[in-house]
């Protein structure tokens, strides 16, 4: 369950966005389209507690994430949350496998390679599990990018402009296997997106 | 979190590289100084031996002792027996213990010393094999000279001048009676014989050379000549007599019967008032005795001798050596800071390449504070990972000089001496890489996740 009230936001403390109240059950999926520039990204960052609402509140689950401390909040959302962003980036000492694996361990949750391999496995990339990130094409990246984001079995996934470097068929598999292991999980799905070839995908939208 | 910070360090390996380098650089040369300065010390001290005053021909006092008391320089002259033989009577009433020491010829870099079995007493030294140097052109050698040497019991010999190999070699065999047990000290540095061996190895150099000896001879000079002059017109007598009397090494080897016969031996030198003999070795009944506190000064006023007290001229001499090791170590210290300031950058640097990765472990739940530690982390591995490297280099370099220390001074070093100074450095260095990475580390901490995802 995802939900917000009364949010608003303002850089510098001028320019003041509102945005509309919205409420998303657990396993619903959801598209927040958006052209550049309204504030979408913003949005996301505010709903995965990257940032700090001036006004209103996000709840994700029972949790009202704006009243945790910074590095109560960092756990929370490293648990519950899962964020993928528009371009894909990686601990890039590290290979595909370890930067699950951090993911997990920053989270506070023991580290489970069988998991691991098995999700990666799921995305298309079990070969890829030693690799180095940046050998990765970018359809792979922004898999690898999803296996993160679903690593700790999150309740709430959100997904920044997930498809936008994509071509139209990395586009339609990035998306499937989105929706497909969100719902294996049964977490509540959000992307974020001004990209017109995801609308007929997703029944429940939100208009910014 | 430790395993993070390493791979970010393999992944940029130049970067590594040259902090490290650097870093090692640091902590090598410091800790190759405290290594040298203690080693030299320790050997100085060590070869004090309790020795109170050194007497011997008027020059330069610091010489007169590294002559008298290392073995490294030429001596300061030679002093009459007729002068000196107070110092060297055993009822003397200041004086304990009176080494003679008749110097000037060496065997392959090696020095030859003609004197009492007084010598094996001052510096802890007994026999391994063989015997002790009974007779004129006999030897007894330190351990030291035998394994460099290979020289074994029946080995003859001919010496040459002074301190350096092969300058001219005198014509008389010095034959290898004993060979001493290890002592640590310069003994085991040393070839042991009378003192007549000397005066005779050099009375027939003059003979076949004429005013060979006078020249470039430190040791035998003037008085020398007048010396063989002398011997020169009893010689037959001389020689008739000792074959009848020859003397006989000792058998036994307890304490008592070396200085008994150490005693006998200074007692059979001092009769000897035609010759010449280099420096004797004092050491006093009573430390705090005024008479024999005054006995140096008395010396250098009164008498045509020179008294000079080891402790002094060599606390003297390291005063001096310090200063030039202050500046090596100031010099080593400015080494560290740069590399400091190398680990400072390379981590600054990696920070702005690292800004997503930083953001992006706080979106998977890592804290400002898991951040700031992860550079820290690198830091202080870069830090210790220079020590190790600078400590390994040092002590590298300690063995390689000890090679070459010994083969010019004849001191042995070691490169697997550890000190508990270089614990001391290690924190120095890990200090230094944590001050390094502090900065990048606030930076790190204070990171802006939502900016930096925004614009990644």
């Amino acid at each position: 369950m995802l939900s917000t009230s009364n949010l608003q936001y303002s850089y510098d403390g001028k320019t003041s966005l509102r945005f509309p109240d919205f409420r998303c059950e657990t396993g619903e999926h959801w598209l927040l389209l958006g052209q550049s520039g309204c504030g979408k990204t913003t949005l996301l960052h505010l709903l995965g507690g990257l940032l700090t609402p001036g006004q209103g509140s996000v709840m994700v689950g029972e949790t009202s994430i704006n009243t945790l401390t910074t590095s109560q909040l960092d756990k929370f959302r490293g648990k519950k949350i899962g964020i993928i962003f528009q371009t894909p980036h990686f601990v890039r000492s590290l290979r595909v496998g370890e930067n699950l694996e951090l993911a997990q361990q920053l989270a506070g949750v023991p580290v489970d390679r069988q998991h691991i391999s098995a999700l990666l496995g799921r995305l298309g990339l079990g070969h890829k599990i030693n690799s180095k990130t940046d050998a990765l094409s970018q359809g792979e990246r922004q898999r690898a990018a999803i296996a993160r984001a679903l690593v700790n079995k999150p309740e709430v996934i959100l997904a920044d402009e997930p498809t936008s470097a994509l071509d139209d068929k990395n586009t339609g598999e990035v998306i499937r296997l989105l929706e497909e292991t969100a719902t294996e999980v049964n977490a509540t799905l959000l992307v974020v997106t001004h990209d017109g070839r995801l609308k007929e995908k997703f029944a429940k939208r939100i208009l910014l | 979190m430790f395993q993070l910070s390493w791979k970010n360090l393999v992944n940029k390996p130049l970067n590594m590289a040259l902090s490290l380098i650097l870093f090692a650089l640091g902590v090598g040369l410091i800790s190759l100084l405290l290594n040298l300065n203690h080693q030299i010390e320790e050997r100085f001290n060590k070869n004090l031996a309790g020795v109170d005053l050194v007497l011997g021909a008027k020059g330069s006092p610091l010489q007169m002792i590294l002559c008298a008391m290392y073995h490294v320089d030429n001596p300061t002259g030679n002093i009459p027996l007729e002068k000196s033989k107070a110092f060297l009577n055993p009822k003397h009433p200041l004086i304990k213990q009176a080494v003679p020491l008749s110097l000037g010829d060496s065997y392959r870099g090696y020095r030859i010393v003609g004197t009492t079995y007084d010598i094996l007493q001052l510096y802890g030294a007994s026999l391994a094999e063989g015997q002790l140097w009974a007779n004129a052109m006999e030897v007894t050698v330190g351990a030291g000279v035998a394994e460099a040497l290979h020289l074994h019991i029946g080995d003859t010999f001919k010496s040459s001048h002074g301190l350096v190999e092969g300058i001219e070699e005198h014509e008389h065999d010095f034959k290898v009676v004993g060979i001493l047990k290890p002592a640590g000290s310069v003994i085991d540095q040393l070839i042991l014989t009378p003192s007549e061996s000397i005066w005779e190895s050099h009375a027939h150099a003059t003979e076949d050379g004429g005013g060979q000896a006078t020249e470039g001879d430190s040791s035998t000079v003037g008085g020398d000549s007048a010396a063989l002059a002398s011997e020169g017109h009893d010689d037959h007598d001389h020689d008739g007599h000792d074959h009848e009397h020859k003397k006989v090494a000792p058998t036994v080897y307890d304490s008592l019967t070396i200085s008994q016969l150490a005693e006998q031996q200074r007692m059979e030198l001092m009769a000897n008032t035609d010759k010449d003999i280099t420096a004797i070795l004092v050491k006093f009944r009573s430390r705090t005795n005024i008479q024999a506190l005054n006995m140096g000064r008395n010396i250098n006023e009164n008498t045509d001798l020179m008294a000079a007290s080891p402790p002094i001229e060599i606390a003297r001499l390291q005063t001096n050596l310090g200063l030039g090791a202050d500046a090596l170590k100031a010099l080593a210290w400015v080494i560290v800071v740069v590399s400091g300031l190398s680990i400072f950058i390379s981590l600054f640097s990696s920070l702005r390449d690292r800004r997503y990765e930083l953001a992006l472990m706080r979106v998977m739940g890592g804290s400002p504070g898991t951040l700031f530690r992860l550079i820290i982390t690198e830091g202080l591995l870069l830090a210790a990972m220079g020590y190790v490297l600078g400590i390994v280099l040092s002590h590298l370099g300690m063995a390689i000089l000890a090679g070459f220390m010994q083969n010019t001074y004849r001191y042995s070093f070691s490169g697997l001496q550890f000190l508990p100074e270089e614990i001391w450095l290690l924190g120095g260095a890990l200090a230094v890489g944590f001050v390094a990475a502090l900065i990048p580390a606030l930076q790190a901490r204070r990171t802006d996740i939502s900016e930096t995802l925004s614009n990644g």
